[in-house]
This record gives structure tokens, sequence and C-alpha cells, in this order.
């Protein structure tokens, strides 16, 4: 075997060259394997955009869908139950949703919805995942004279308003998620897409 | 090298892997899998004279959107019209399920009516194409009809409207010292609506769409493909001066 | 000098450098490997292939007799790229046996079976029977027409042993017929059990290769002349970096036919992925046309050449059972077919004509000729092993250099 004359240069040139272009090789093939965790096809079926029919709802009543398997709540608020919302602000953690990840922009508002008596919730505690109750019956016996309706969630004790704010004092940190939703037609809401419209 | 010969063995005993029981001769299906326009028409054509029996629960509704290039509305026309237990409308993600059920398809036709999904896979596109031509007159067949290249098959001719009606036509040959009668081919004996390039042409568009239904990502894959071997090849190039270079030292 | 000192702390704990050494900078390999000499390598990265594809696509699959064939058409379609790992994996099986069947039949040409590489070609030959198991096991998991009749009549042969044929049948299958219990069990067998066996013995394969060193397509031993000096036999060079930069090479052009196939034709005109599999398993029905995967065909060939459903076990068996034997039948002491007689190279092309007419004539359909041709080329391949064993004692050959020739 002979050594002379041996072209370091190329040698290091080459080796260099068929390594950089057998790692970008390598990343294509990985590509699909990581690609393959996604959610597929099915997946996002069941994932899928929700429309609920709320044409017959009365005051005061919560209908409850499922949401890519998530508890979906819509209350129909009254006008009384609008007013009392403002009567909580110096109790509440962030009365006016400053936190941008727990709603769409068009639910930064007082009533956090589109259109104020209906209230849209993903029915998920902000602490630790459990479904809260729906208590809108004013000053029970267990809840206190203060209470004016709202949720409120039996695991650890947290308690949310009637547009699904957390109050002070209570081991969630955050409001209650309003999912993406729009108005299909006066009667109809889809859960899931905002229709374009901010 | 030796790789190069088995491929192309394969590659030509490929015509003949497809047995239709009996040996008949199978038409070749003028399909081509590029063509979307076809794949949309062949799809209208599948929801109007398949899909009302034949599901094909392996397919998605948004994908054939996606991919024939028909928008989601009218895929949603063209073949939704079921509604899920709650009452809502199948969403375009669904599956493509069919109403019929089971038991009803037995008191009907006598045999459950089989999913569409992979039965060009499973036949081929040659057996498909030949089979939606060769729908016959037979009395003596509970739906009236037969098919030469599914003997005694339980699905009535629904296409009779588009063909026309045929009848066989037999020819005496030997066989093993006996006149035996064969069928020999089959002659239209009423015209339908479509002239036998249209029929022809419908028959192009529906195979295609099955076979699209069969393999979705067949063009797909096929676009990748050459891409990777040009990779490949490249690779190839440069691996093979590396060697080169590091084997002068070796003599 | 960083690297230097993680290296060094590595050393002091794990003989990496060592390992290096032993197997790939200093093991010294004939500097006149063929083209032949590529298969080796190309199964070991065929193993590791199968081992990623097969990873993931357990990820999606569903071992239950109920869901299994939706659950393959799922990857197909609603997993993304779901489609490209099956096809790796299909295309793989595939890939697998071309290769180890040209790796040994380079084997036979070379002499690589004889003394002192005897072990190699045992652990070998535990390999192919390894990789045959984990094949079937694997064909039965799409659970399609093929994959349900070509198990249950497999499986039905182990009854025609006498006496315990029946109950071995009943304990394979876990059922009275093949069904979700044995679905359960190939799988766990398939993803588990075999390929851990088969990583086992590619080590002991490898280890066993080293221990002794390399053959050549000469035949000669290169340790038989060394450097006085240095000790590195004359005709030897490193593997790394030579056969590393020349294996690279055959990764790429492997790739570039296997790539052909997965994106082009990967159903292999219905022998990779035969047609029938495309419809879900009917135990009322049965296709009318069972044959194994084409990597099986030979085998059963024989299998169905010999009348009797017992002594058809047992040819097809032997058939394989007597290549075990191989470095003990061959009895020439001159290991390359460069060098050995006329007499010795037409029998063993008559072996491999043979081998190849068996497998096309079990994919026909059965009638008087092709039970003909299967007698007479099975008779043939048998042949080989008798004309071996009678001319090799002694064979007429040509004078075997004492150095590699190129």
């Amino acid at each position: 075997m002979s050594t002379d004359a041996v072209d370091k240069d190329k040698r290091r040139l080459l080796t260099l060259a068929t390594s950089v272009v057998g790692a970008v090789g390598a990343g294509f093939v990985a590509v699909p394997f990581l690609a393959s965790w996604m959610p597929s096809e099915r997946a996002k079926n069941a994932g899928a955009p929700v429309e609920v029919d709320i044409s017959k709802m009365a005051d005061g009543q919560l209908l409850t869908v499922e949401w890519q398997s998530k508890p979906v709540w819509i209350v129909k608020r009254s006008a009384e139950t609008l007013k009392n919302l403002t009567k909580n602000a110096d109790h509440l953690r962030d009365p006016h949703s400053e936190n941008v990840n727990q709603q769409p922009p068009y639910a930064q508002n007082e009533e956090r919805s589109r259109k104020p008596e209906y209230l849209v919730l993903v029915g998920i505690c902000t602490h630790l995942g459990c479904a809260p109750t729906y208590r809108p019956d004013i000053a029970p016996a267990d809840l206190g004279e203060s209470w004016l309706g709202g949720f409120f969630c039996p695991c650890h004790s947290s308690r949310f308003d009637l547009a699904g704010r957390v109050f002070q004092g209570v081991p969630a940190p955050s409001n209650l998620v309003v999912p993406d939703h729009y108005y299909v037609s006066d009667s109809r809401i889809l859960i899931g897409e905002d229709g374009g419209a901010a | 090298m030796k790789k190069i010969i088995i491929t192309l063995l394969f590659a030509i005993v490929s015509v003949h892997a497809y047995a239709s029981e009996g040996g008949v001769e199978l038409e070749t299906a003028p399909i081509d899998i590029n063509d979307k326009a076809s794949l949309a028409r062949g799809a209208k054509d599948f929801a109007a004279y398949c899909f009302s029996c034949h599901s094909a629960f392996f397919m998605r509704y948004n994908r054939i959107a996606k991919d024939t290039g028909m928008d989601e509305a009218e895929v949603r026309n063209t073949f939704i019209f079921t509604r899920d237990k709650k009452g809502d409308p199948t969403k375009l993600g669904d599956v493509m399920k069919v109403s019929m059920t089971e038991d009803y398809a037995r008191q009907a036709f006598n045999a459950p009516v089989p999913d569409l999904s992979l039965t060009a896979r499973a036949r081929g596109a040659n057996w498909l194409y030949t089979y939606l031509h060769s729908f016959y007159m037979d009395a003596s067949r509970p739906t009236g009809t037969n098919n030469i290249v599914f003997p005694g098959v339980g699905m009535p001719n629904v296409l009779w409207e588009l063909q026309g009606l045929q009848k066989p036509v037999y020819k005496t040959i030997q066989h093993e010292g006996r006149d035996v009668e064969v069928l020999d081919h089959l002659e239209l004996v009423q015209p339908g609506s479509m002239s036998k390039e249209e029929y022809d042409a419908f028959a192009t568009d529906l195979t295609n769409f099955m076979v699209y239904l069969a393999e979705p990502v067949q063009a797909e894959r096929r676009s990748m493909g050459w891409k990777v071997l040009l990779f490949l090849a490249g690779f190839f190039v440069l691996a093979y001066m590396l060697k080169k270079e590091y084997w002068k030292d070796v003599h | 000098m960083a690297k230097n000192n993680l290296l060094t702390w590595i050393d002091d704990r794990f003989p990496l450098t060592k390992l290096w050494n032993e197997h790939l900078a200093e093991y010294y390999a004939p500097k006149n490997f063929n083209f032949w000499y590529f298969f080796g390598s190309l199964a070991l990265m065929v193993l590791v292939i199968q081992i990623l594809s097969g990873l993931f696509l357990t990820m999606h699959y569903k071992p239950d007799a109920a869901s299994a064939f939706a659950s393959v058409e799922y990857i197909m379609r609603d997993v993304p790229y779901g489609w490209l790992i099956r096809y790796i994996h299909s295309t793989g099986a595939t890939a697998f046996f071309i290769v180890v069947y040209l790796h040994m039949l380079r084997g036979l040409m070379y002499g690589s079976y004889k003394k002192p590489r005897e072990l190699i070609w045992l652990f070998g030959m535990f390999i192919y029977l390894a990789l045959m198991a984990e094949a079937f096991m694997g064909y039965l998991l799409p659970w399609g027409q093929m994959s349900y009749w070509g198990a249950q009549v497999i499986i039905s042969l182990f009854g025609a042993i006498p006496v315990v044929g029946d109950a071995l049948t009943l304990w394979i299958r876990g059922d009275f017929v093949i069904s979700d219990a044995t679905l359960n069990r190939f799988f766990a067998l398939h993803v588990i059990a075999l390929p851990l066996v088969l990583i086992f013995l590619v080590v002991a394969h490898i280890l066993a290769l080293h221990e002794v060193g390399s053959n050549n397509p000469d035949g000669v031993e290169i340790k038989k002349n060394k450097d006085p000096v240095t000790h590195i036999p004359l005709d030897g060079i490193p593997f790394h970096p030579y056969y590393t930069v020349k294996d690279i090479v055959g990764v790429v052009v492997f790739l570039f036919f296997f790539a052909t196939v997965l994106f082009y034709f990967p159903d292999g005109g219905g022998y990779f992925l035969e047609h029938a599999n495309f419809i879900a398993s009917d135990p009322l029905k049965t296709p009318v046309h069972i044959a194994p995967v084409w990597y099986f065909t030979p085998f059963y060939a024989i299998l169905r050449a010999v009348p009797d459903k017992l002594m058809g076990v047992g040819a097809m068996g032997a058939a394989i059972v007597l290549l075990f034997f191989m470095p003990w039948i061959d009895r020439c002491k001159v290991k390359s077919i460069r060098y050995r007689s006329g007499i010795y190279k037409t029998n063993l092309a008559v072996f491999v004509v043979s081998f190849v007419v068996l497998g096309w004539a079990a994919m026909q359909p059965v009638n008087e000729t092709i039970t003909m041709i299967s007698r007479i080329f099975s008779l043939l391949y048998f042949s080989f092993f008798i004309v071996l064993y009678i001319t090799s004692k002694n064979e007429v050959t040509k004078p075997v250099p004492d150095r590699v020739t190129q």
C-alpha cells in the first residue's frame, strides 16, 4: 500500500462534502418518520369544529358540547347576569382579560364574548384540569353571600364568575379559556374556528 | 446489476400477475392517474352510479377535494347525503360510508355489497375496466344479467342505460376431442345513451377514480420518487469520487 | 485537547477506542473484495432499515383481528407519511432476501464456510432461519386474504408430524383456526422476540468473522503472509477507511434501486405486496391462488413436488438443513471457485438454476407439467449436495496462489 503523494486536502474536502450531503440525506429521511407523529387525518377529523344550535336556549341555561374531546359550555346570560358582572371586578385576578392566551381578541371584553348574551367557555379548570360545576344561583349557603353566580371547581375550590373570570385567592391562575368560535347564523355557533372575523 | 435484472423481470411479469378467474383476456384501461379532470369526472360518476350501495370506507371526502381539484362545496354536494347519529351532517373529513346495512344487502343481493376502497389494488385497473364493459343479458340470473370477468356476480347492471344491453355470442371449439360451446364475444342489442367512445371514456374515468381510491398517494409518491433518485445519483458521484481517492493507496 | 480528555475518560471506563481499532481501523481485510462482498454490509443496513420502519409502523398498527387490516389502511392514508414507512418496510423485506441470497451465494462460490469459518456459516444459517420466521410472522400482520390463508397452509404443515402434529398446530395457533390469538402472538414475536434474536445472531456472526478474518475471492488466507515488522497481512488493508468508503458507494447504489422500487412499483407487480392481500381476510373464502411470498417459493416448490404431506415437509426441511452442513459436505481443501474443477462449477451452476426455476414453478398454478418440472429440479437441487460430497474428496483443482490476485 503506497501513501506517497496523498492529497490530504482533496481527501479532506471529499470526506467533508460526502459527509455533508450524507447528513442532508439523513435529514430528509428523518422528516417522514418525525412527521408521522403529527395528528393523523382521523385525529384531525375528530378535532374538527362543532356546530351548535342555540335557538332554543333559555336564560340561565348551560349547554355542553364536546369539541376535541373537551367539554365546551354555552351559557345563555340574562340582562341581570350581565349587569352583575361589573360588581365582581375588585375580586378578580384578571378582570380585563389581559392574559391573551385565554381568549381570542374578540372575547377580550367585559363579557368575554362576541354576543353578550352567549358565553362560550372550555369547561376545564385552569388549575389542574377538573370540570367545574355551574352555579348560577345567587348567594347560596355554601358559596357565601357575595356569590353572584359563576363556576365552582370541586377539586380545589377555584371560583370563576359568569364571564369565566377567575377570582383572587383561589389556586387557579387564569380565566377559563374561550375557544375560537363564530356565529354561522343567529341560531348556530361554530366552535373551533373564528370565521376569519376578529 | 443483478437487481436491474430482477426488477426488470418483475416489471415484465407484472403484466401477467393479475389473474382473472378463468383466464379471460382483459382490455387495457387507458387511465392516467395524473389527469385531475378525469378523476373529478370519475368521482362524480362514482357518486352517481356506485356510491348508493358501495361504500369506500377507507377514503375521506376532504381528500377527494384536495386531490381532484374539486372544491369542498362541490364534493359535499356530490357525495354527502348522510347525517351522523346526532343528526348533524356528515363532516367533510369523515370516511365514505353508505347507509345500506349488510343485512339488507344479503336480503337484496344474497351477498354483502363489497367496499370499493381497495378493489383496484386487489383486482387491477384492467380487470375493472373490462368488468364495466362486460355485463350481458342472462335470463338464468336473478338480476337478469351476468358478467364475463365475474361470473355469477350479484350486482345488477346499473350501467345499462349508458352502455346499452349486450347479449352473449357463443362459438364452438374443440376441447379434448369434444365440441364445447364457449363465449366468444358480446354484441350490443340495444344501444344506451352513450356511444361506444363515450362509454369507453366513462369507464376510463371511473376506473381512474377507483385506482385513485385504492391508493390516493400514488401521484405524490411518484413525484417524490424522481427527486430522491436525483439526490442519490448526485450522492453516488461524490461517494464514488471519495472511494476512488482513498483507494489510490491500494495496489 | 478537550476531545482527547473526553476520549481518555471514556476509554478508561469502556473499550471504545479498542473496539474501534479491533473492528474497524485495525481490522485487516483482504484488499481484493469484489462486487459479491457488498452484500454483508447491505444486509446489516437492511436490518436497521427494517427495525426503524417497523418500529414506526408499530406506533399505528393494531394487532387485533377486528382492526388490523383497517389499521394498515389508516397508516397508508391517514398517518402523515405512513404510506412511505409502510412501503419502506415491505420493500425492505424483499430487499432483505435478495441481499441475503446473494450474500449466501458469495459464501458458496468462495468457500467462505470452510475451516476455520464454519461457525460464521452456522450463525449465518441460523440468521437465515430466523429471518424466514420473522418474514412469515410479519406477513400475517396485515391480516389480508393472503396473510390469513398463507399462514393457515404453512401452520397446517406441522399437522403432518405424526403423533404430536395436531396438538402442535393447536398450540401454535392458540385456537382451532388462525385467529386473533394467533395474530397477537405473531405480532409479539415479530416485533420483539425475533428482532432480538436476529440482532444477537448478527453480532455473533460478525464477532466470529473478525476472530478469524475475512475470506476473499481467491480463497487465500492473507494471515499466512504478514509483514515481518508490523505483523500486518501483506494483502490486508484496514477496513476503515477503505471498506467503509467503498461500502458507502455500495449503499448508495443499493438505495437507488430500493428507492426505484419503493416509489415506482412498491407492490412489485404483485410479488412484493400481493394483490389478494388488499382484500380483508375471510375465513370462509379461500383465494384461487395461494402462494407464499417470492422468497419462500423454491422451498414451497419442493414441498409440493412430493406427493406425501409428511415427506414433503421433510424434503422442504432437508433442503434448508443440508445447507447447514456445507462445511462438511464439501471436502475439497480449495476454497474459491476460481481454482476448482469444471465439475464443481457446473454443479454449483445447476444448483443456482434449480433454485430459481423451483421458485418460478411454485408461483404457477398446479398442473402436470409444473409438477414434473418441480420434481426434476427438486432432484437437481438435492443432487448438488450428493455430487459435491462425492466429487469434492479427490477433486482436481488448479494451483491456488500464495497471494491474492487483483
